[in-house]
């Protein structure tokens, strides 16, 4: 359910991008998700394919998905680690005093297009 | 055959949203109406809070209220019973509202008259997190048998809401449910947070909620 949300926002964007550039035709749109937006890749993909079907622009566009690593710096030590396999705990200091500095991006990064 | 084009658009896909949701604010600004963003898990006692929110303010404020539901007019109906203007969303399935279903529920809704619109949102508390909706504050609502991790587990919410309302703590000797443990992992999230602990059902602790409530909507409604 959430990731159909997202989708009919990409499409959204896409749609406005499309529009700016007189593109009349979408061949492929390309993501950046980070590793902790909470997006499942299956489900957005199947979520992607009913719903361009909807669209006259887009309706086969491919989906291409690009993983963001995540990313959490210890205000503590001021290390960075990988947050999926330590999560909010520092791994060199113990610390809860962490955030998140990259992982949680859904960006729209290129459009391919005629 | 034609050429192929790449364009090239790094941009959040939230963007969009963000820019509706910053235009709702100002619009509703100009027309001194403070909309409040309200979240919670199923269950968590959304509507009874409202009910005692609604009860404690209708004298000073003319009051709105949109429930936000996947399907059923059940909390709709509830709150119609307090006499305060109000009106069903349904979102057709999806499992958040965003800035342009909050615009359109608003303009439904007819908010010219009204001092304090309250938006029930879906009960989640991953997808509406995600979205801004244009709302002034949000806050959201965990009750006590939830359990004390919710800020661990769920910590978007957590950052993004202006106020937590503890609900059910008059359940809270039956429950291993830890209030200086929320307190201590929500603020690690968010130390801005407003932190309120209440039972709807027999009004403790709302006073507290509702005065912060009233002078907000007072600044935001003051020219």
């Amino acid at each position: 359910m959430h990731e159909l949300g997202i989708v009919f926002h990409i499409i959204k964007v896409v749609n406005r991008v499309a529009e700016e550039n007189s593109l009349t035709k979408i061949s492929q749109v390309s993501l950046e998700l980070g590793e902790v937006s909470g997006v499942i890749h299956k489900e957005l993909a199947d979520c992607w394919k009913w719903a361009v079907k909807k669209t006259d622009i887009m309706n086969d566009a491919e989906l291409i998905i690009e993983t963001i690593q995540a990313l959490t710096l210890c205000e503590s030590c001021r290390k960075t680690y990988e947050t999926v396999p330590h999560g909010r705990i520092c791994p060199y200091c113990s610390s809860g005093q962490t955030y998140l500095i990259q992982g949680n991006e859904i960006n729209l990064k290129e459009i391919k297009a005629f | 055959m034609d050429k192929v084009k790449i364009i090239e658009v790094k941009e959040s896909i939230f963007a969009d949203n963000n820019k509706e949701a910053e235009l709702l604010r100002t619009r509703l600004k100009e027309e001194k109406t403070f909309l409040l963003n309200l979240m919670s898990s199923p269950g968590s006692g959304k509507t009874t809070v409202l009910m005692r929110t609604i009860e404690a303010l209708r004298d000073e404020f003319r009051i709105g209220v949109m429930e936000a539901d996947i399907d059923s007019a059940v909390d709709a109906e509830k709150i119609a019973s307090t006499g305060v203007k109000s009106i069903q969303l349904h979102t057709g399935g999806m499992c958040h509202l965003d800035a342009g279903m909050t615009e359109q529920g608003l303009k439904e809704l007819g908010t010219e008259d009204l001092d304090l619109v309250i938006l029930e949102n879906v009960g989640n508390l991953v997808c509406p997190a995600e979205f801004d909706t244009g709302a002034v504050k949000n806050a959201m609502i965990l009750s006590v048998p939830e359990g004390h991790d919710k800020p661990l587990k769920y910590p978007l919410i957590f950052t993004v809401c202006d106020v937590l309302i503890i609900n059910k703590i008059d359940v809270m000797p039956y429950f291993d449910f830890d209030l200086d443990k929320v307190r201590e992992y929500a603020y690690m999230r968010n130390p801005r947070l407003k932190i309120f602990p209440v039972s709807a059902k027999t009004g403790e602790g709302i006073d507290a909620w509702t005065d912060w409530l009233r002078q907000q909507v007072n600044e935001w409604n003051q020219a």
